[in-house]
């Protein structure tokens, strides 16, 4: 069942290392032919505690997935680094095996990341394994267990098709928790789940953390899901942070003009709608000045002039966003910190 | 659902709907026994979970089921009867009667084709009449009306991004100006933002042209937004239907009630770090439960939801729902449980 409510929020201790953290990541991707490198993530700091859930939220294309697939070794930063538990993770085949029983990937369609010729068991014991760890069963009828696929024995012959959405889900989450990881990154870990599964799926996560310790990186471009499981909250913009807090802080007082905005289109907003036209920009040709400028509903409507900002926000770069502790909140973002002030 | 006056049948009517697939398993029913009614210019959102037969039904009323399917009951467009129409009438009536907006727009498109082609192919196939030239036009009005660039009309599928390649298929939804919508999760796997664009402008299509809409959707947030009455089924059948803000914030069904709760009020310290979901899975078709479908599943079931048959009962304020809880003669609590935001309650203020 759902986690009791009222309980108090896991908060790492202020100045503990992280356990998994982007220093300055940066990633580009060549062009192909005359076309222009695509820079997906541009300079990100992020530092994740032990037994915490950031949720990096922001829309399609805005390189959400690509610093996820940073944080688990399986792009390489062009700039920057990644580093677990205070060391700079290796990319040798060796040392990336190694880092993967800590760093655990849960993908977002459960259909399509279980082999449907593979029984539960021995898509919950493949990393069992690979990783040769011996005592294979008894770690598979934990994982499944603690999953919530009890009694796990009954589980254990049976296909991806003999299951529901939410089952395959929890066998998904079984097979990255077998290793006993540190971190879960979940990439919409509840995007392609019915709305009755979603809840559950979410109350495994949050279990999880509070019985084992997992942190958690969960990229998603659904605000309910941080509001329901995350810690912290961060919201990306065309390859940058540009606001990140608790979900408390960024949902009661959202200061960039970008998080507004995508706060005030959800069902029930009590903000009137603010609908940013087009698609997000290219990540090919990232605007000068503040990147959102372009979009921004507060340079539109002379919000920033008034101010005295407008001038910087179309000419002026922002920053990269130093890493933040766990309950501090920052916003990158010219009219912001002129308010601020 | 009110009668509606009789000198005019109502646009759409399903009367005692009832859909059963015939597999190497044995009969599956997914639908079993469904009526509603829809007349220009109203919105009716359809929610529930997969299998739950939501889908079945919008099919059905383009005919559009595989030949396992056998069908009761009647389809009735603008009074006359979908399932017994000759092939020539059901032609007419598909596209420019009554269309579906497919949930999955990046793999409904031809991936051969440019867009431009795809959407005057009904207008061509409609009223065979029409030049090229006026079939043009007609496509970038169109364009136009969706808030595409008419050069887009010249584009392969694969230069757009998901929110325009959804938006080049409410275009074809309205190349021959339907009476009736079909949207079938049109909103599913796109991004807040874009979702936002795209109900907006379906909200906004179906205002300014009198259509009537039947929107689908598992999101109870979405389609309460989107749409005026909300019909929520489980296991085949309609469990509570009503004004949407009504079903959406006050349920009186406890299904209902777990599908509103599944996304939550952003703000509302209740949801904070403690999502709420609904244990268990929906029954399978061909073992449906005896009495309420749900019961096995329900947190509030009594003995007698095992037993007694369910039939949608007057809820008060123009709602029905299919559970004991709700007939005065129940001994014992209100089924409301929670209710999910009082009619003046502004989320916002709930956080300190």
């Amino acid at each position: 069942m759902t986690a009791d409510s009222g309980q108090e929020t896991l908060v790492a201790e202020q100045g503990a290392t992280p356990v998994l953290s982007a220093a300055g990541v940066r990633v580009s991707f060549p062009g192909r032919g005359r076309r222009p490198a695509a820079t997906a993530v541009d300079g990100v700091n992020l530092d994740i505690a032990p037994g915490e859930i950031v949720a990096l939220v922001g829309e399609s294309g805005c390189g959400k997935t690509t610093l996820a697939r940073t944080m688990l070794g399986l792009e390489r930063p062009t700039e920057g680094q990644v580093l677990f538990g205070g060391s700079p993770i290796g990319y040798r085949s060796g040392a990336l095996r190694m880092y993967r029983r800590q760093v655990q990937l849960v993908l977002q369609d459960p259909t399509g990341s279980l082999n449907p010729r593979h029984t539960v068991y021995e898509a919950v014991a493949e990393g069992v394994r690979i990783h040769r760890l011996g005592d294979e069963e008894a770690r598979v009828s934990r994982a499944l267990a603690r999953c919530g696929l009890r009694p796990p024995e009954r589980f254990y012959g049976r296909y991806p098709h003999e299951l529901s959405g939410g089952q395959r889900q929890r066998v998904v989450i079984a097979g990255a928790l077998v290793l006993e990881p540190q971190v879960l990154v979940a990439d919409e870990p509840v995007a392609s789940l019915d709305a009755s599964v979603r809840g559950e799926i979410l109350s495994l996560l949050l279990k999880l953390r509070d019985d084992l310790g997992l942190a958690a990186l969960v990229v998603t471009h659904d605000l309910g899901l941080a509001w329901n499981i995350a810690d912290r909250l961060a919201v990306m913009y065309l390859g940058r942070i540009v606001e990140v807090g608790t979900p408390e802080q960024v949902f009661a007082n959202p200061r960039h003009p970008y998080t507004k905005a995508l706060m005030s289109v959800l069902p029930e907003s009590p903000i009137e709608p603010i609908v940013l036209a087009g698609e997000p920009p290219d990540a090919t040709r990232i605007p000068g000045g503040c990147r959102f400028h372009p979009r921004c509903p507060e340079l539109a409507s002379g919000a920033a002039a008034a101010a005295g900002v407008d001038g910087r926000c179309r000419g002026e770069r922002l920053p990269v966003l130093p890493p933040t502790v766990p309950g501090e909140s920052q916003v990158s973002c010219h009219l912001a910190q002129a308010l601020a002030r | 659902m009110a009668q509606l006056p009789s000198e005019r049948p109502p646009l759409l009517e399903l009367r005692d709907l009832a859909i059963t697939y015939q597999t190497g398993a044995g009969p599956v029913p997914a639908v079993r026994g469904v009526s509603l009614a829809v007349d220009a210019g109203q919105t009716l959102g359809l929610a529930g979970e997969s299998g739950c037969g939501k889908s079945t039904v919008a099919a059905s009323i383009l005919r559009l089921l595989p030949s396992s399917a056998t069908i009761t009951g009647e389809i009735l467009f603008n009074g006359e009867n979908v399932i017994t129409m000759r092939w020539g009438r059901l032609r007419a009536v598909r596209w420019a009667g009554a269309s579906i907006i497919f949930q999955g727009a990046m793999h409904s498109l031809n991936p051969v084709q440019r867009i431009g082609r795809q959407i005057a192919e009904p207008i061509l196939l409609h009223s065979p009449q029409t030049t090229p030239a006026q079939a043009q036009r007609r496509v970038a009005e169109l364009l136009g009306q969706v808030g595409l660039p008419t050069r887009r009309a010249e584009s392969y599928p694969h230069e757009l991004s998901g929110g325009q390649k959804q938006r080049v298929m409410i275009a074809m939804a309205l190349a021959c100006e339907p009476n009736l919508i079909i949207a079938d999760e049109p909103t599913t796997a796109l991004d807040v933002m874009i979702q936002a664009q795209v109900l907006n402008l379906i909200g906004g299509l179906v205002r300014e042209h009198g259509i009537g809409l039947i929107m689908i959707s598992h999101d109870l947030s979405v389609l309460s937004e989107t749409c005026e009455r909300l019909a929520v089924m489980y296991a085949g059948r309609i469990v509570e239907q009503g004004p949407s803000h009504l079903v959406f914030t006050q349920a009186r069904h406890p299904y209902a009630e777990a599908l509103a709760w599944a996304f939550p009020i952003i703000g509302d310290p209740r949801t904070r770090l403690s999502p709420r979901g609904l244990p268990g899975d929906p029954p399978d078709p061909a073992k449906i439960p005896a009495g309420c479908s749900f019961h096995p599943r329900c947190a509030v079931a009594v003995p007698e939801c095992s037993e007694r048959a369910m039939e949608l009962w007057p809820a008060g304020d123009g709602r029905l729902a299919a559970c004991l809880r709700i007939l005065p003669d129940f001994p014992g609590e209100s089924p409301v449980r929670s209710v999910r935001k009082e009619e003046k309650d502004q989320p916002g203020e709930a956080v300190a």
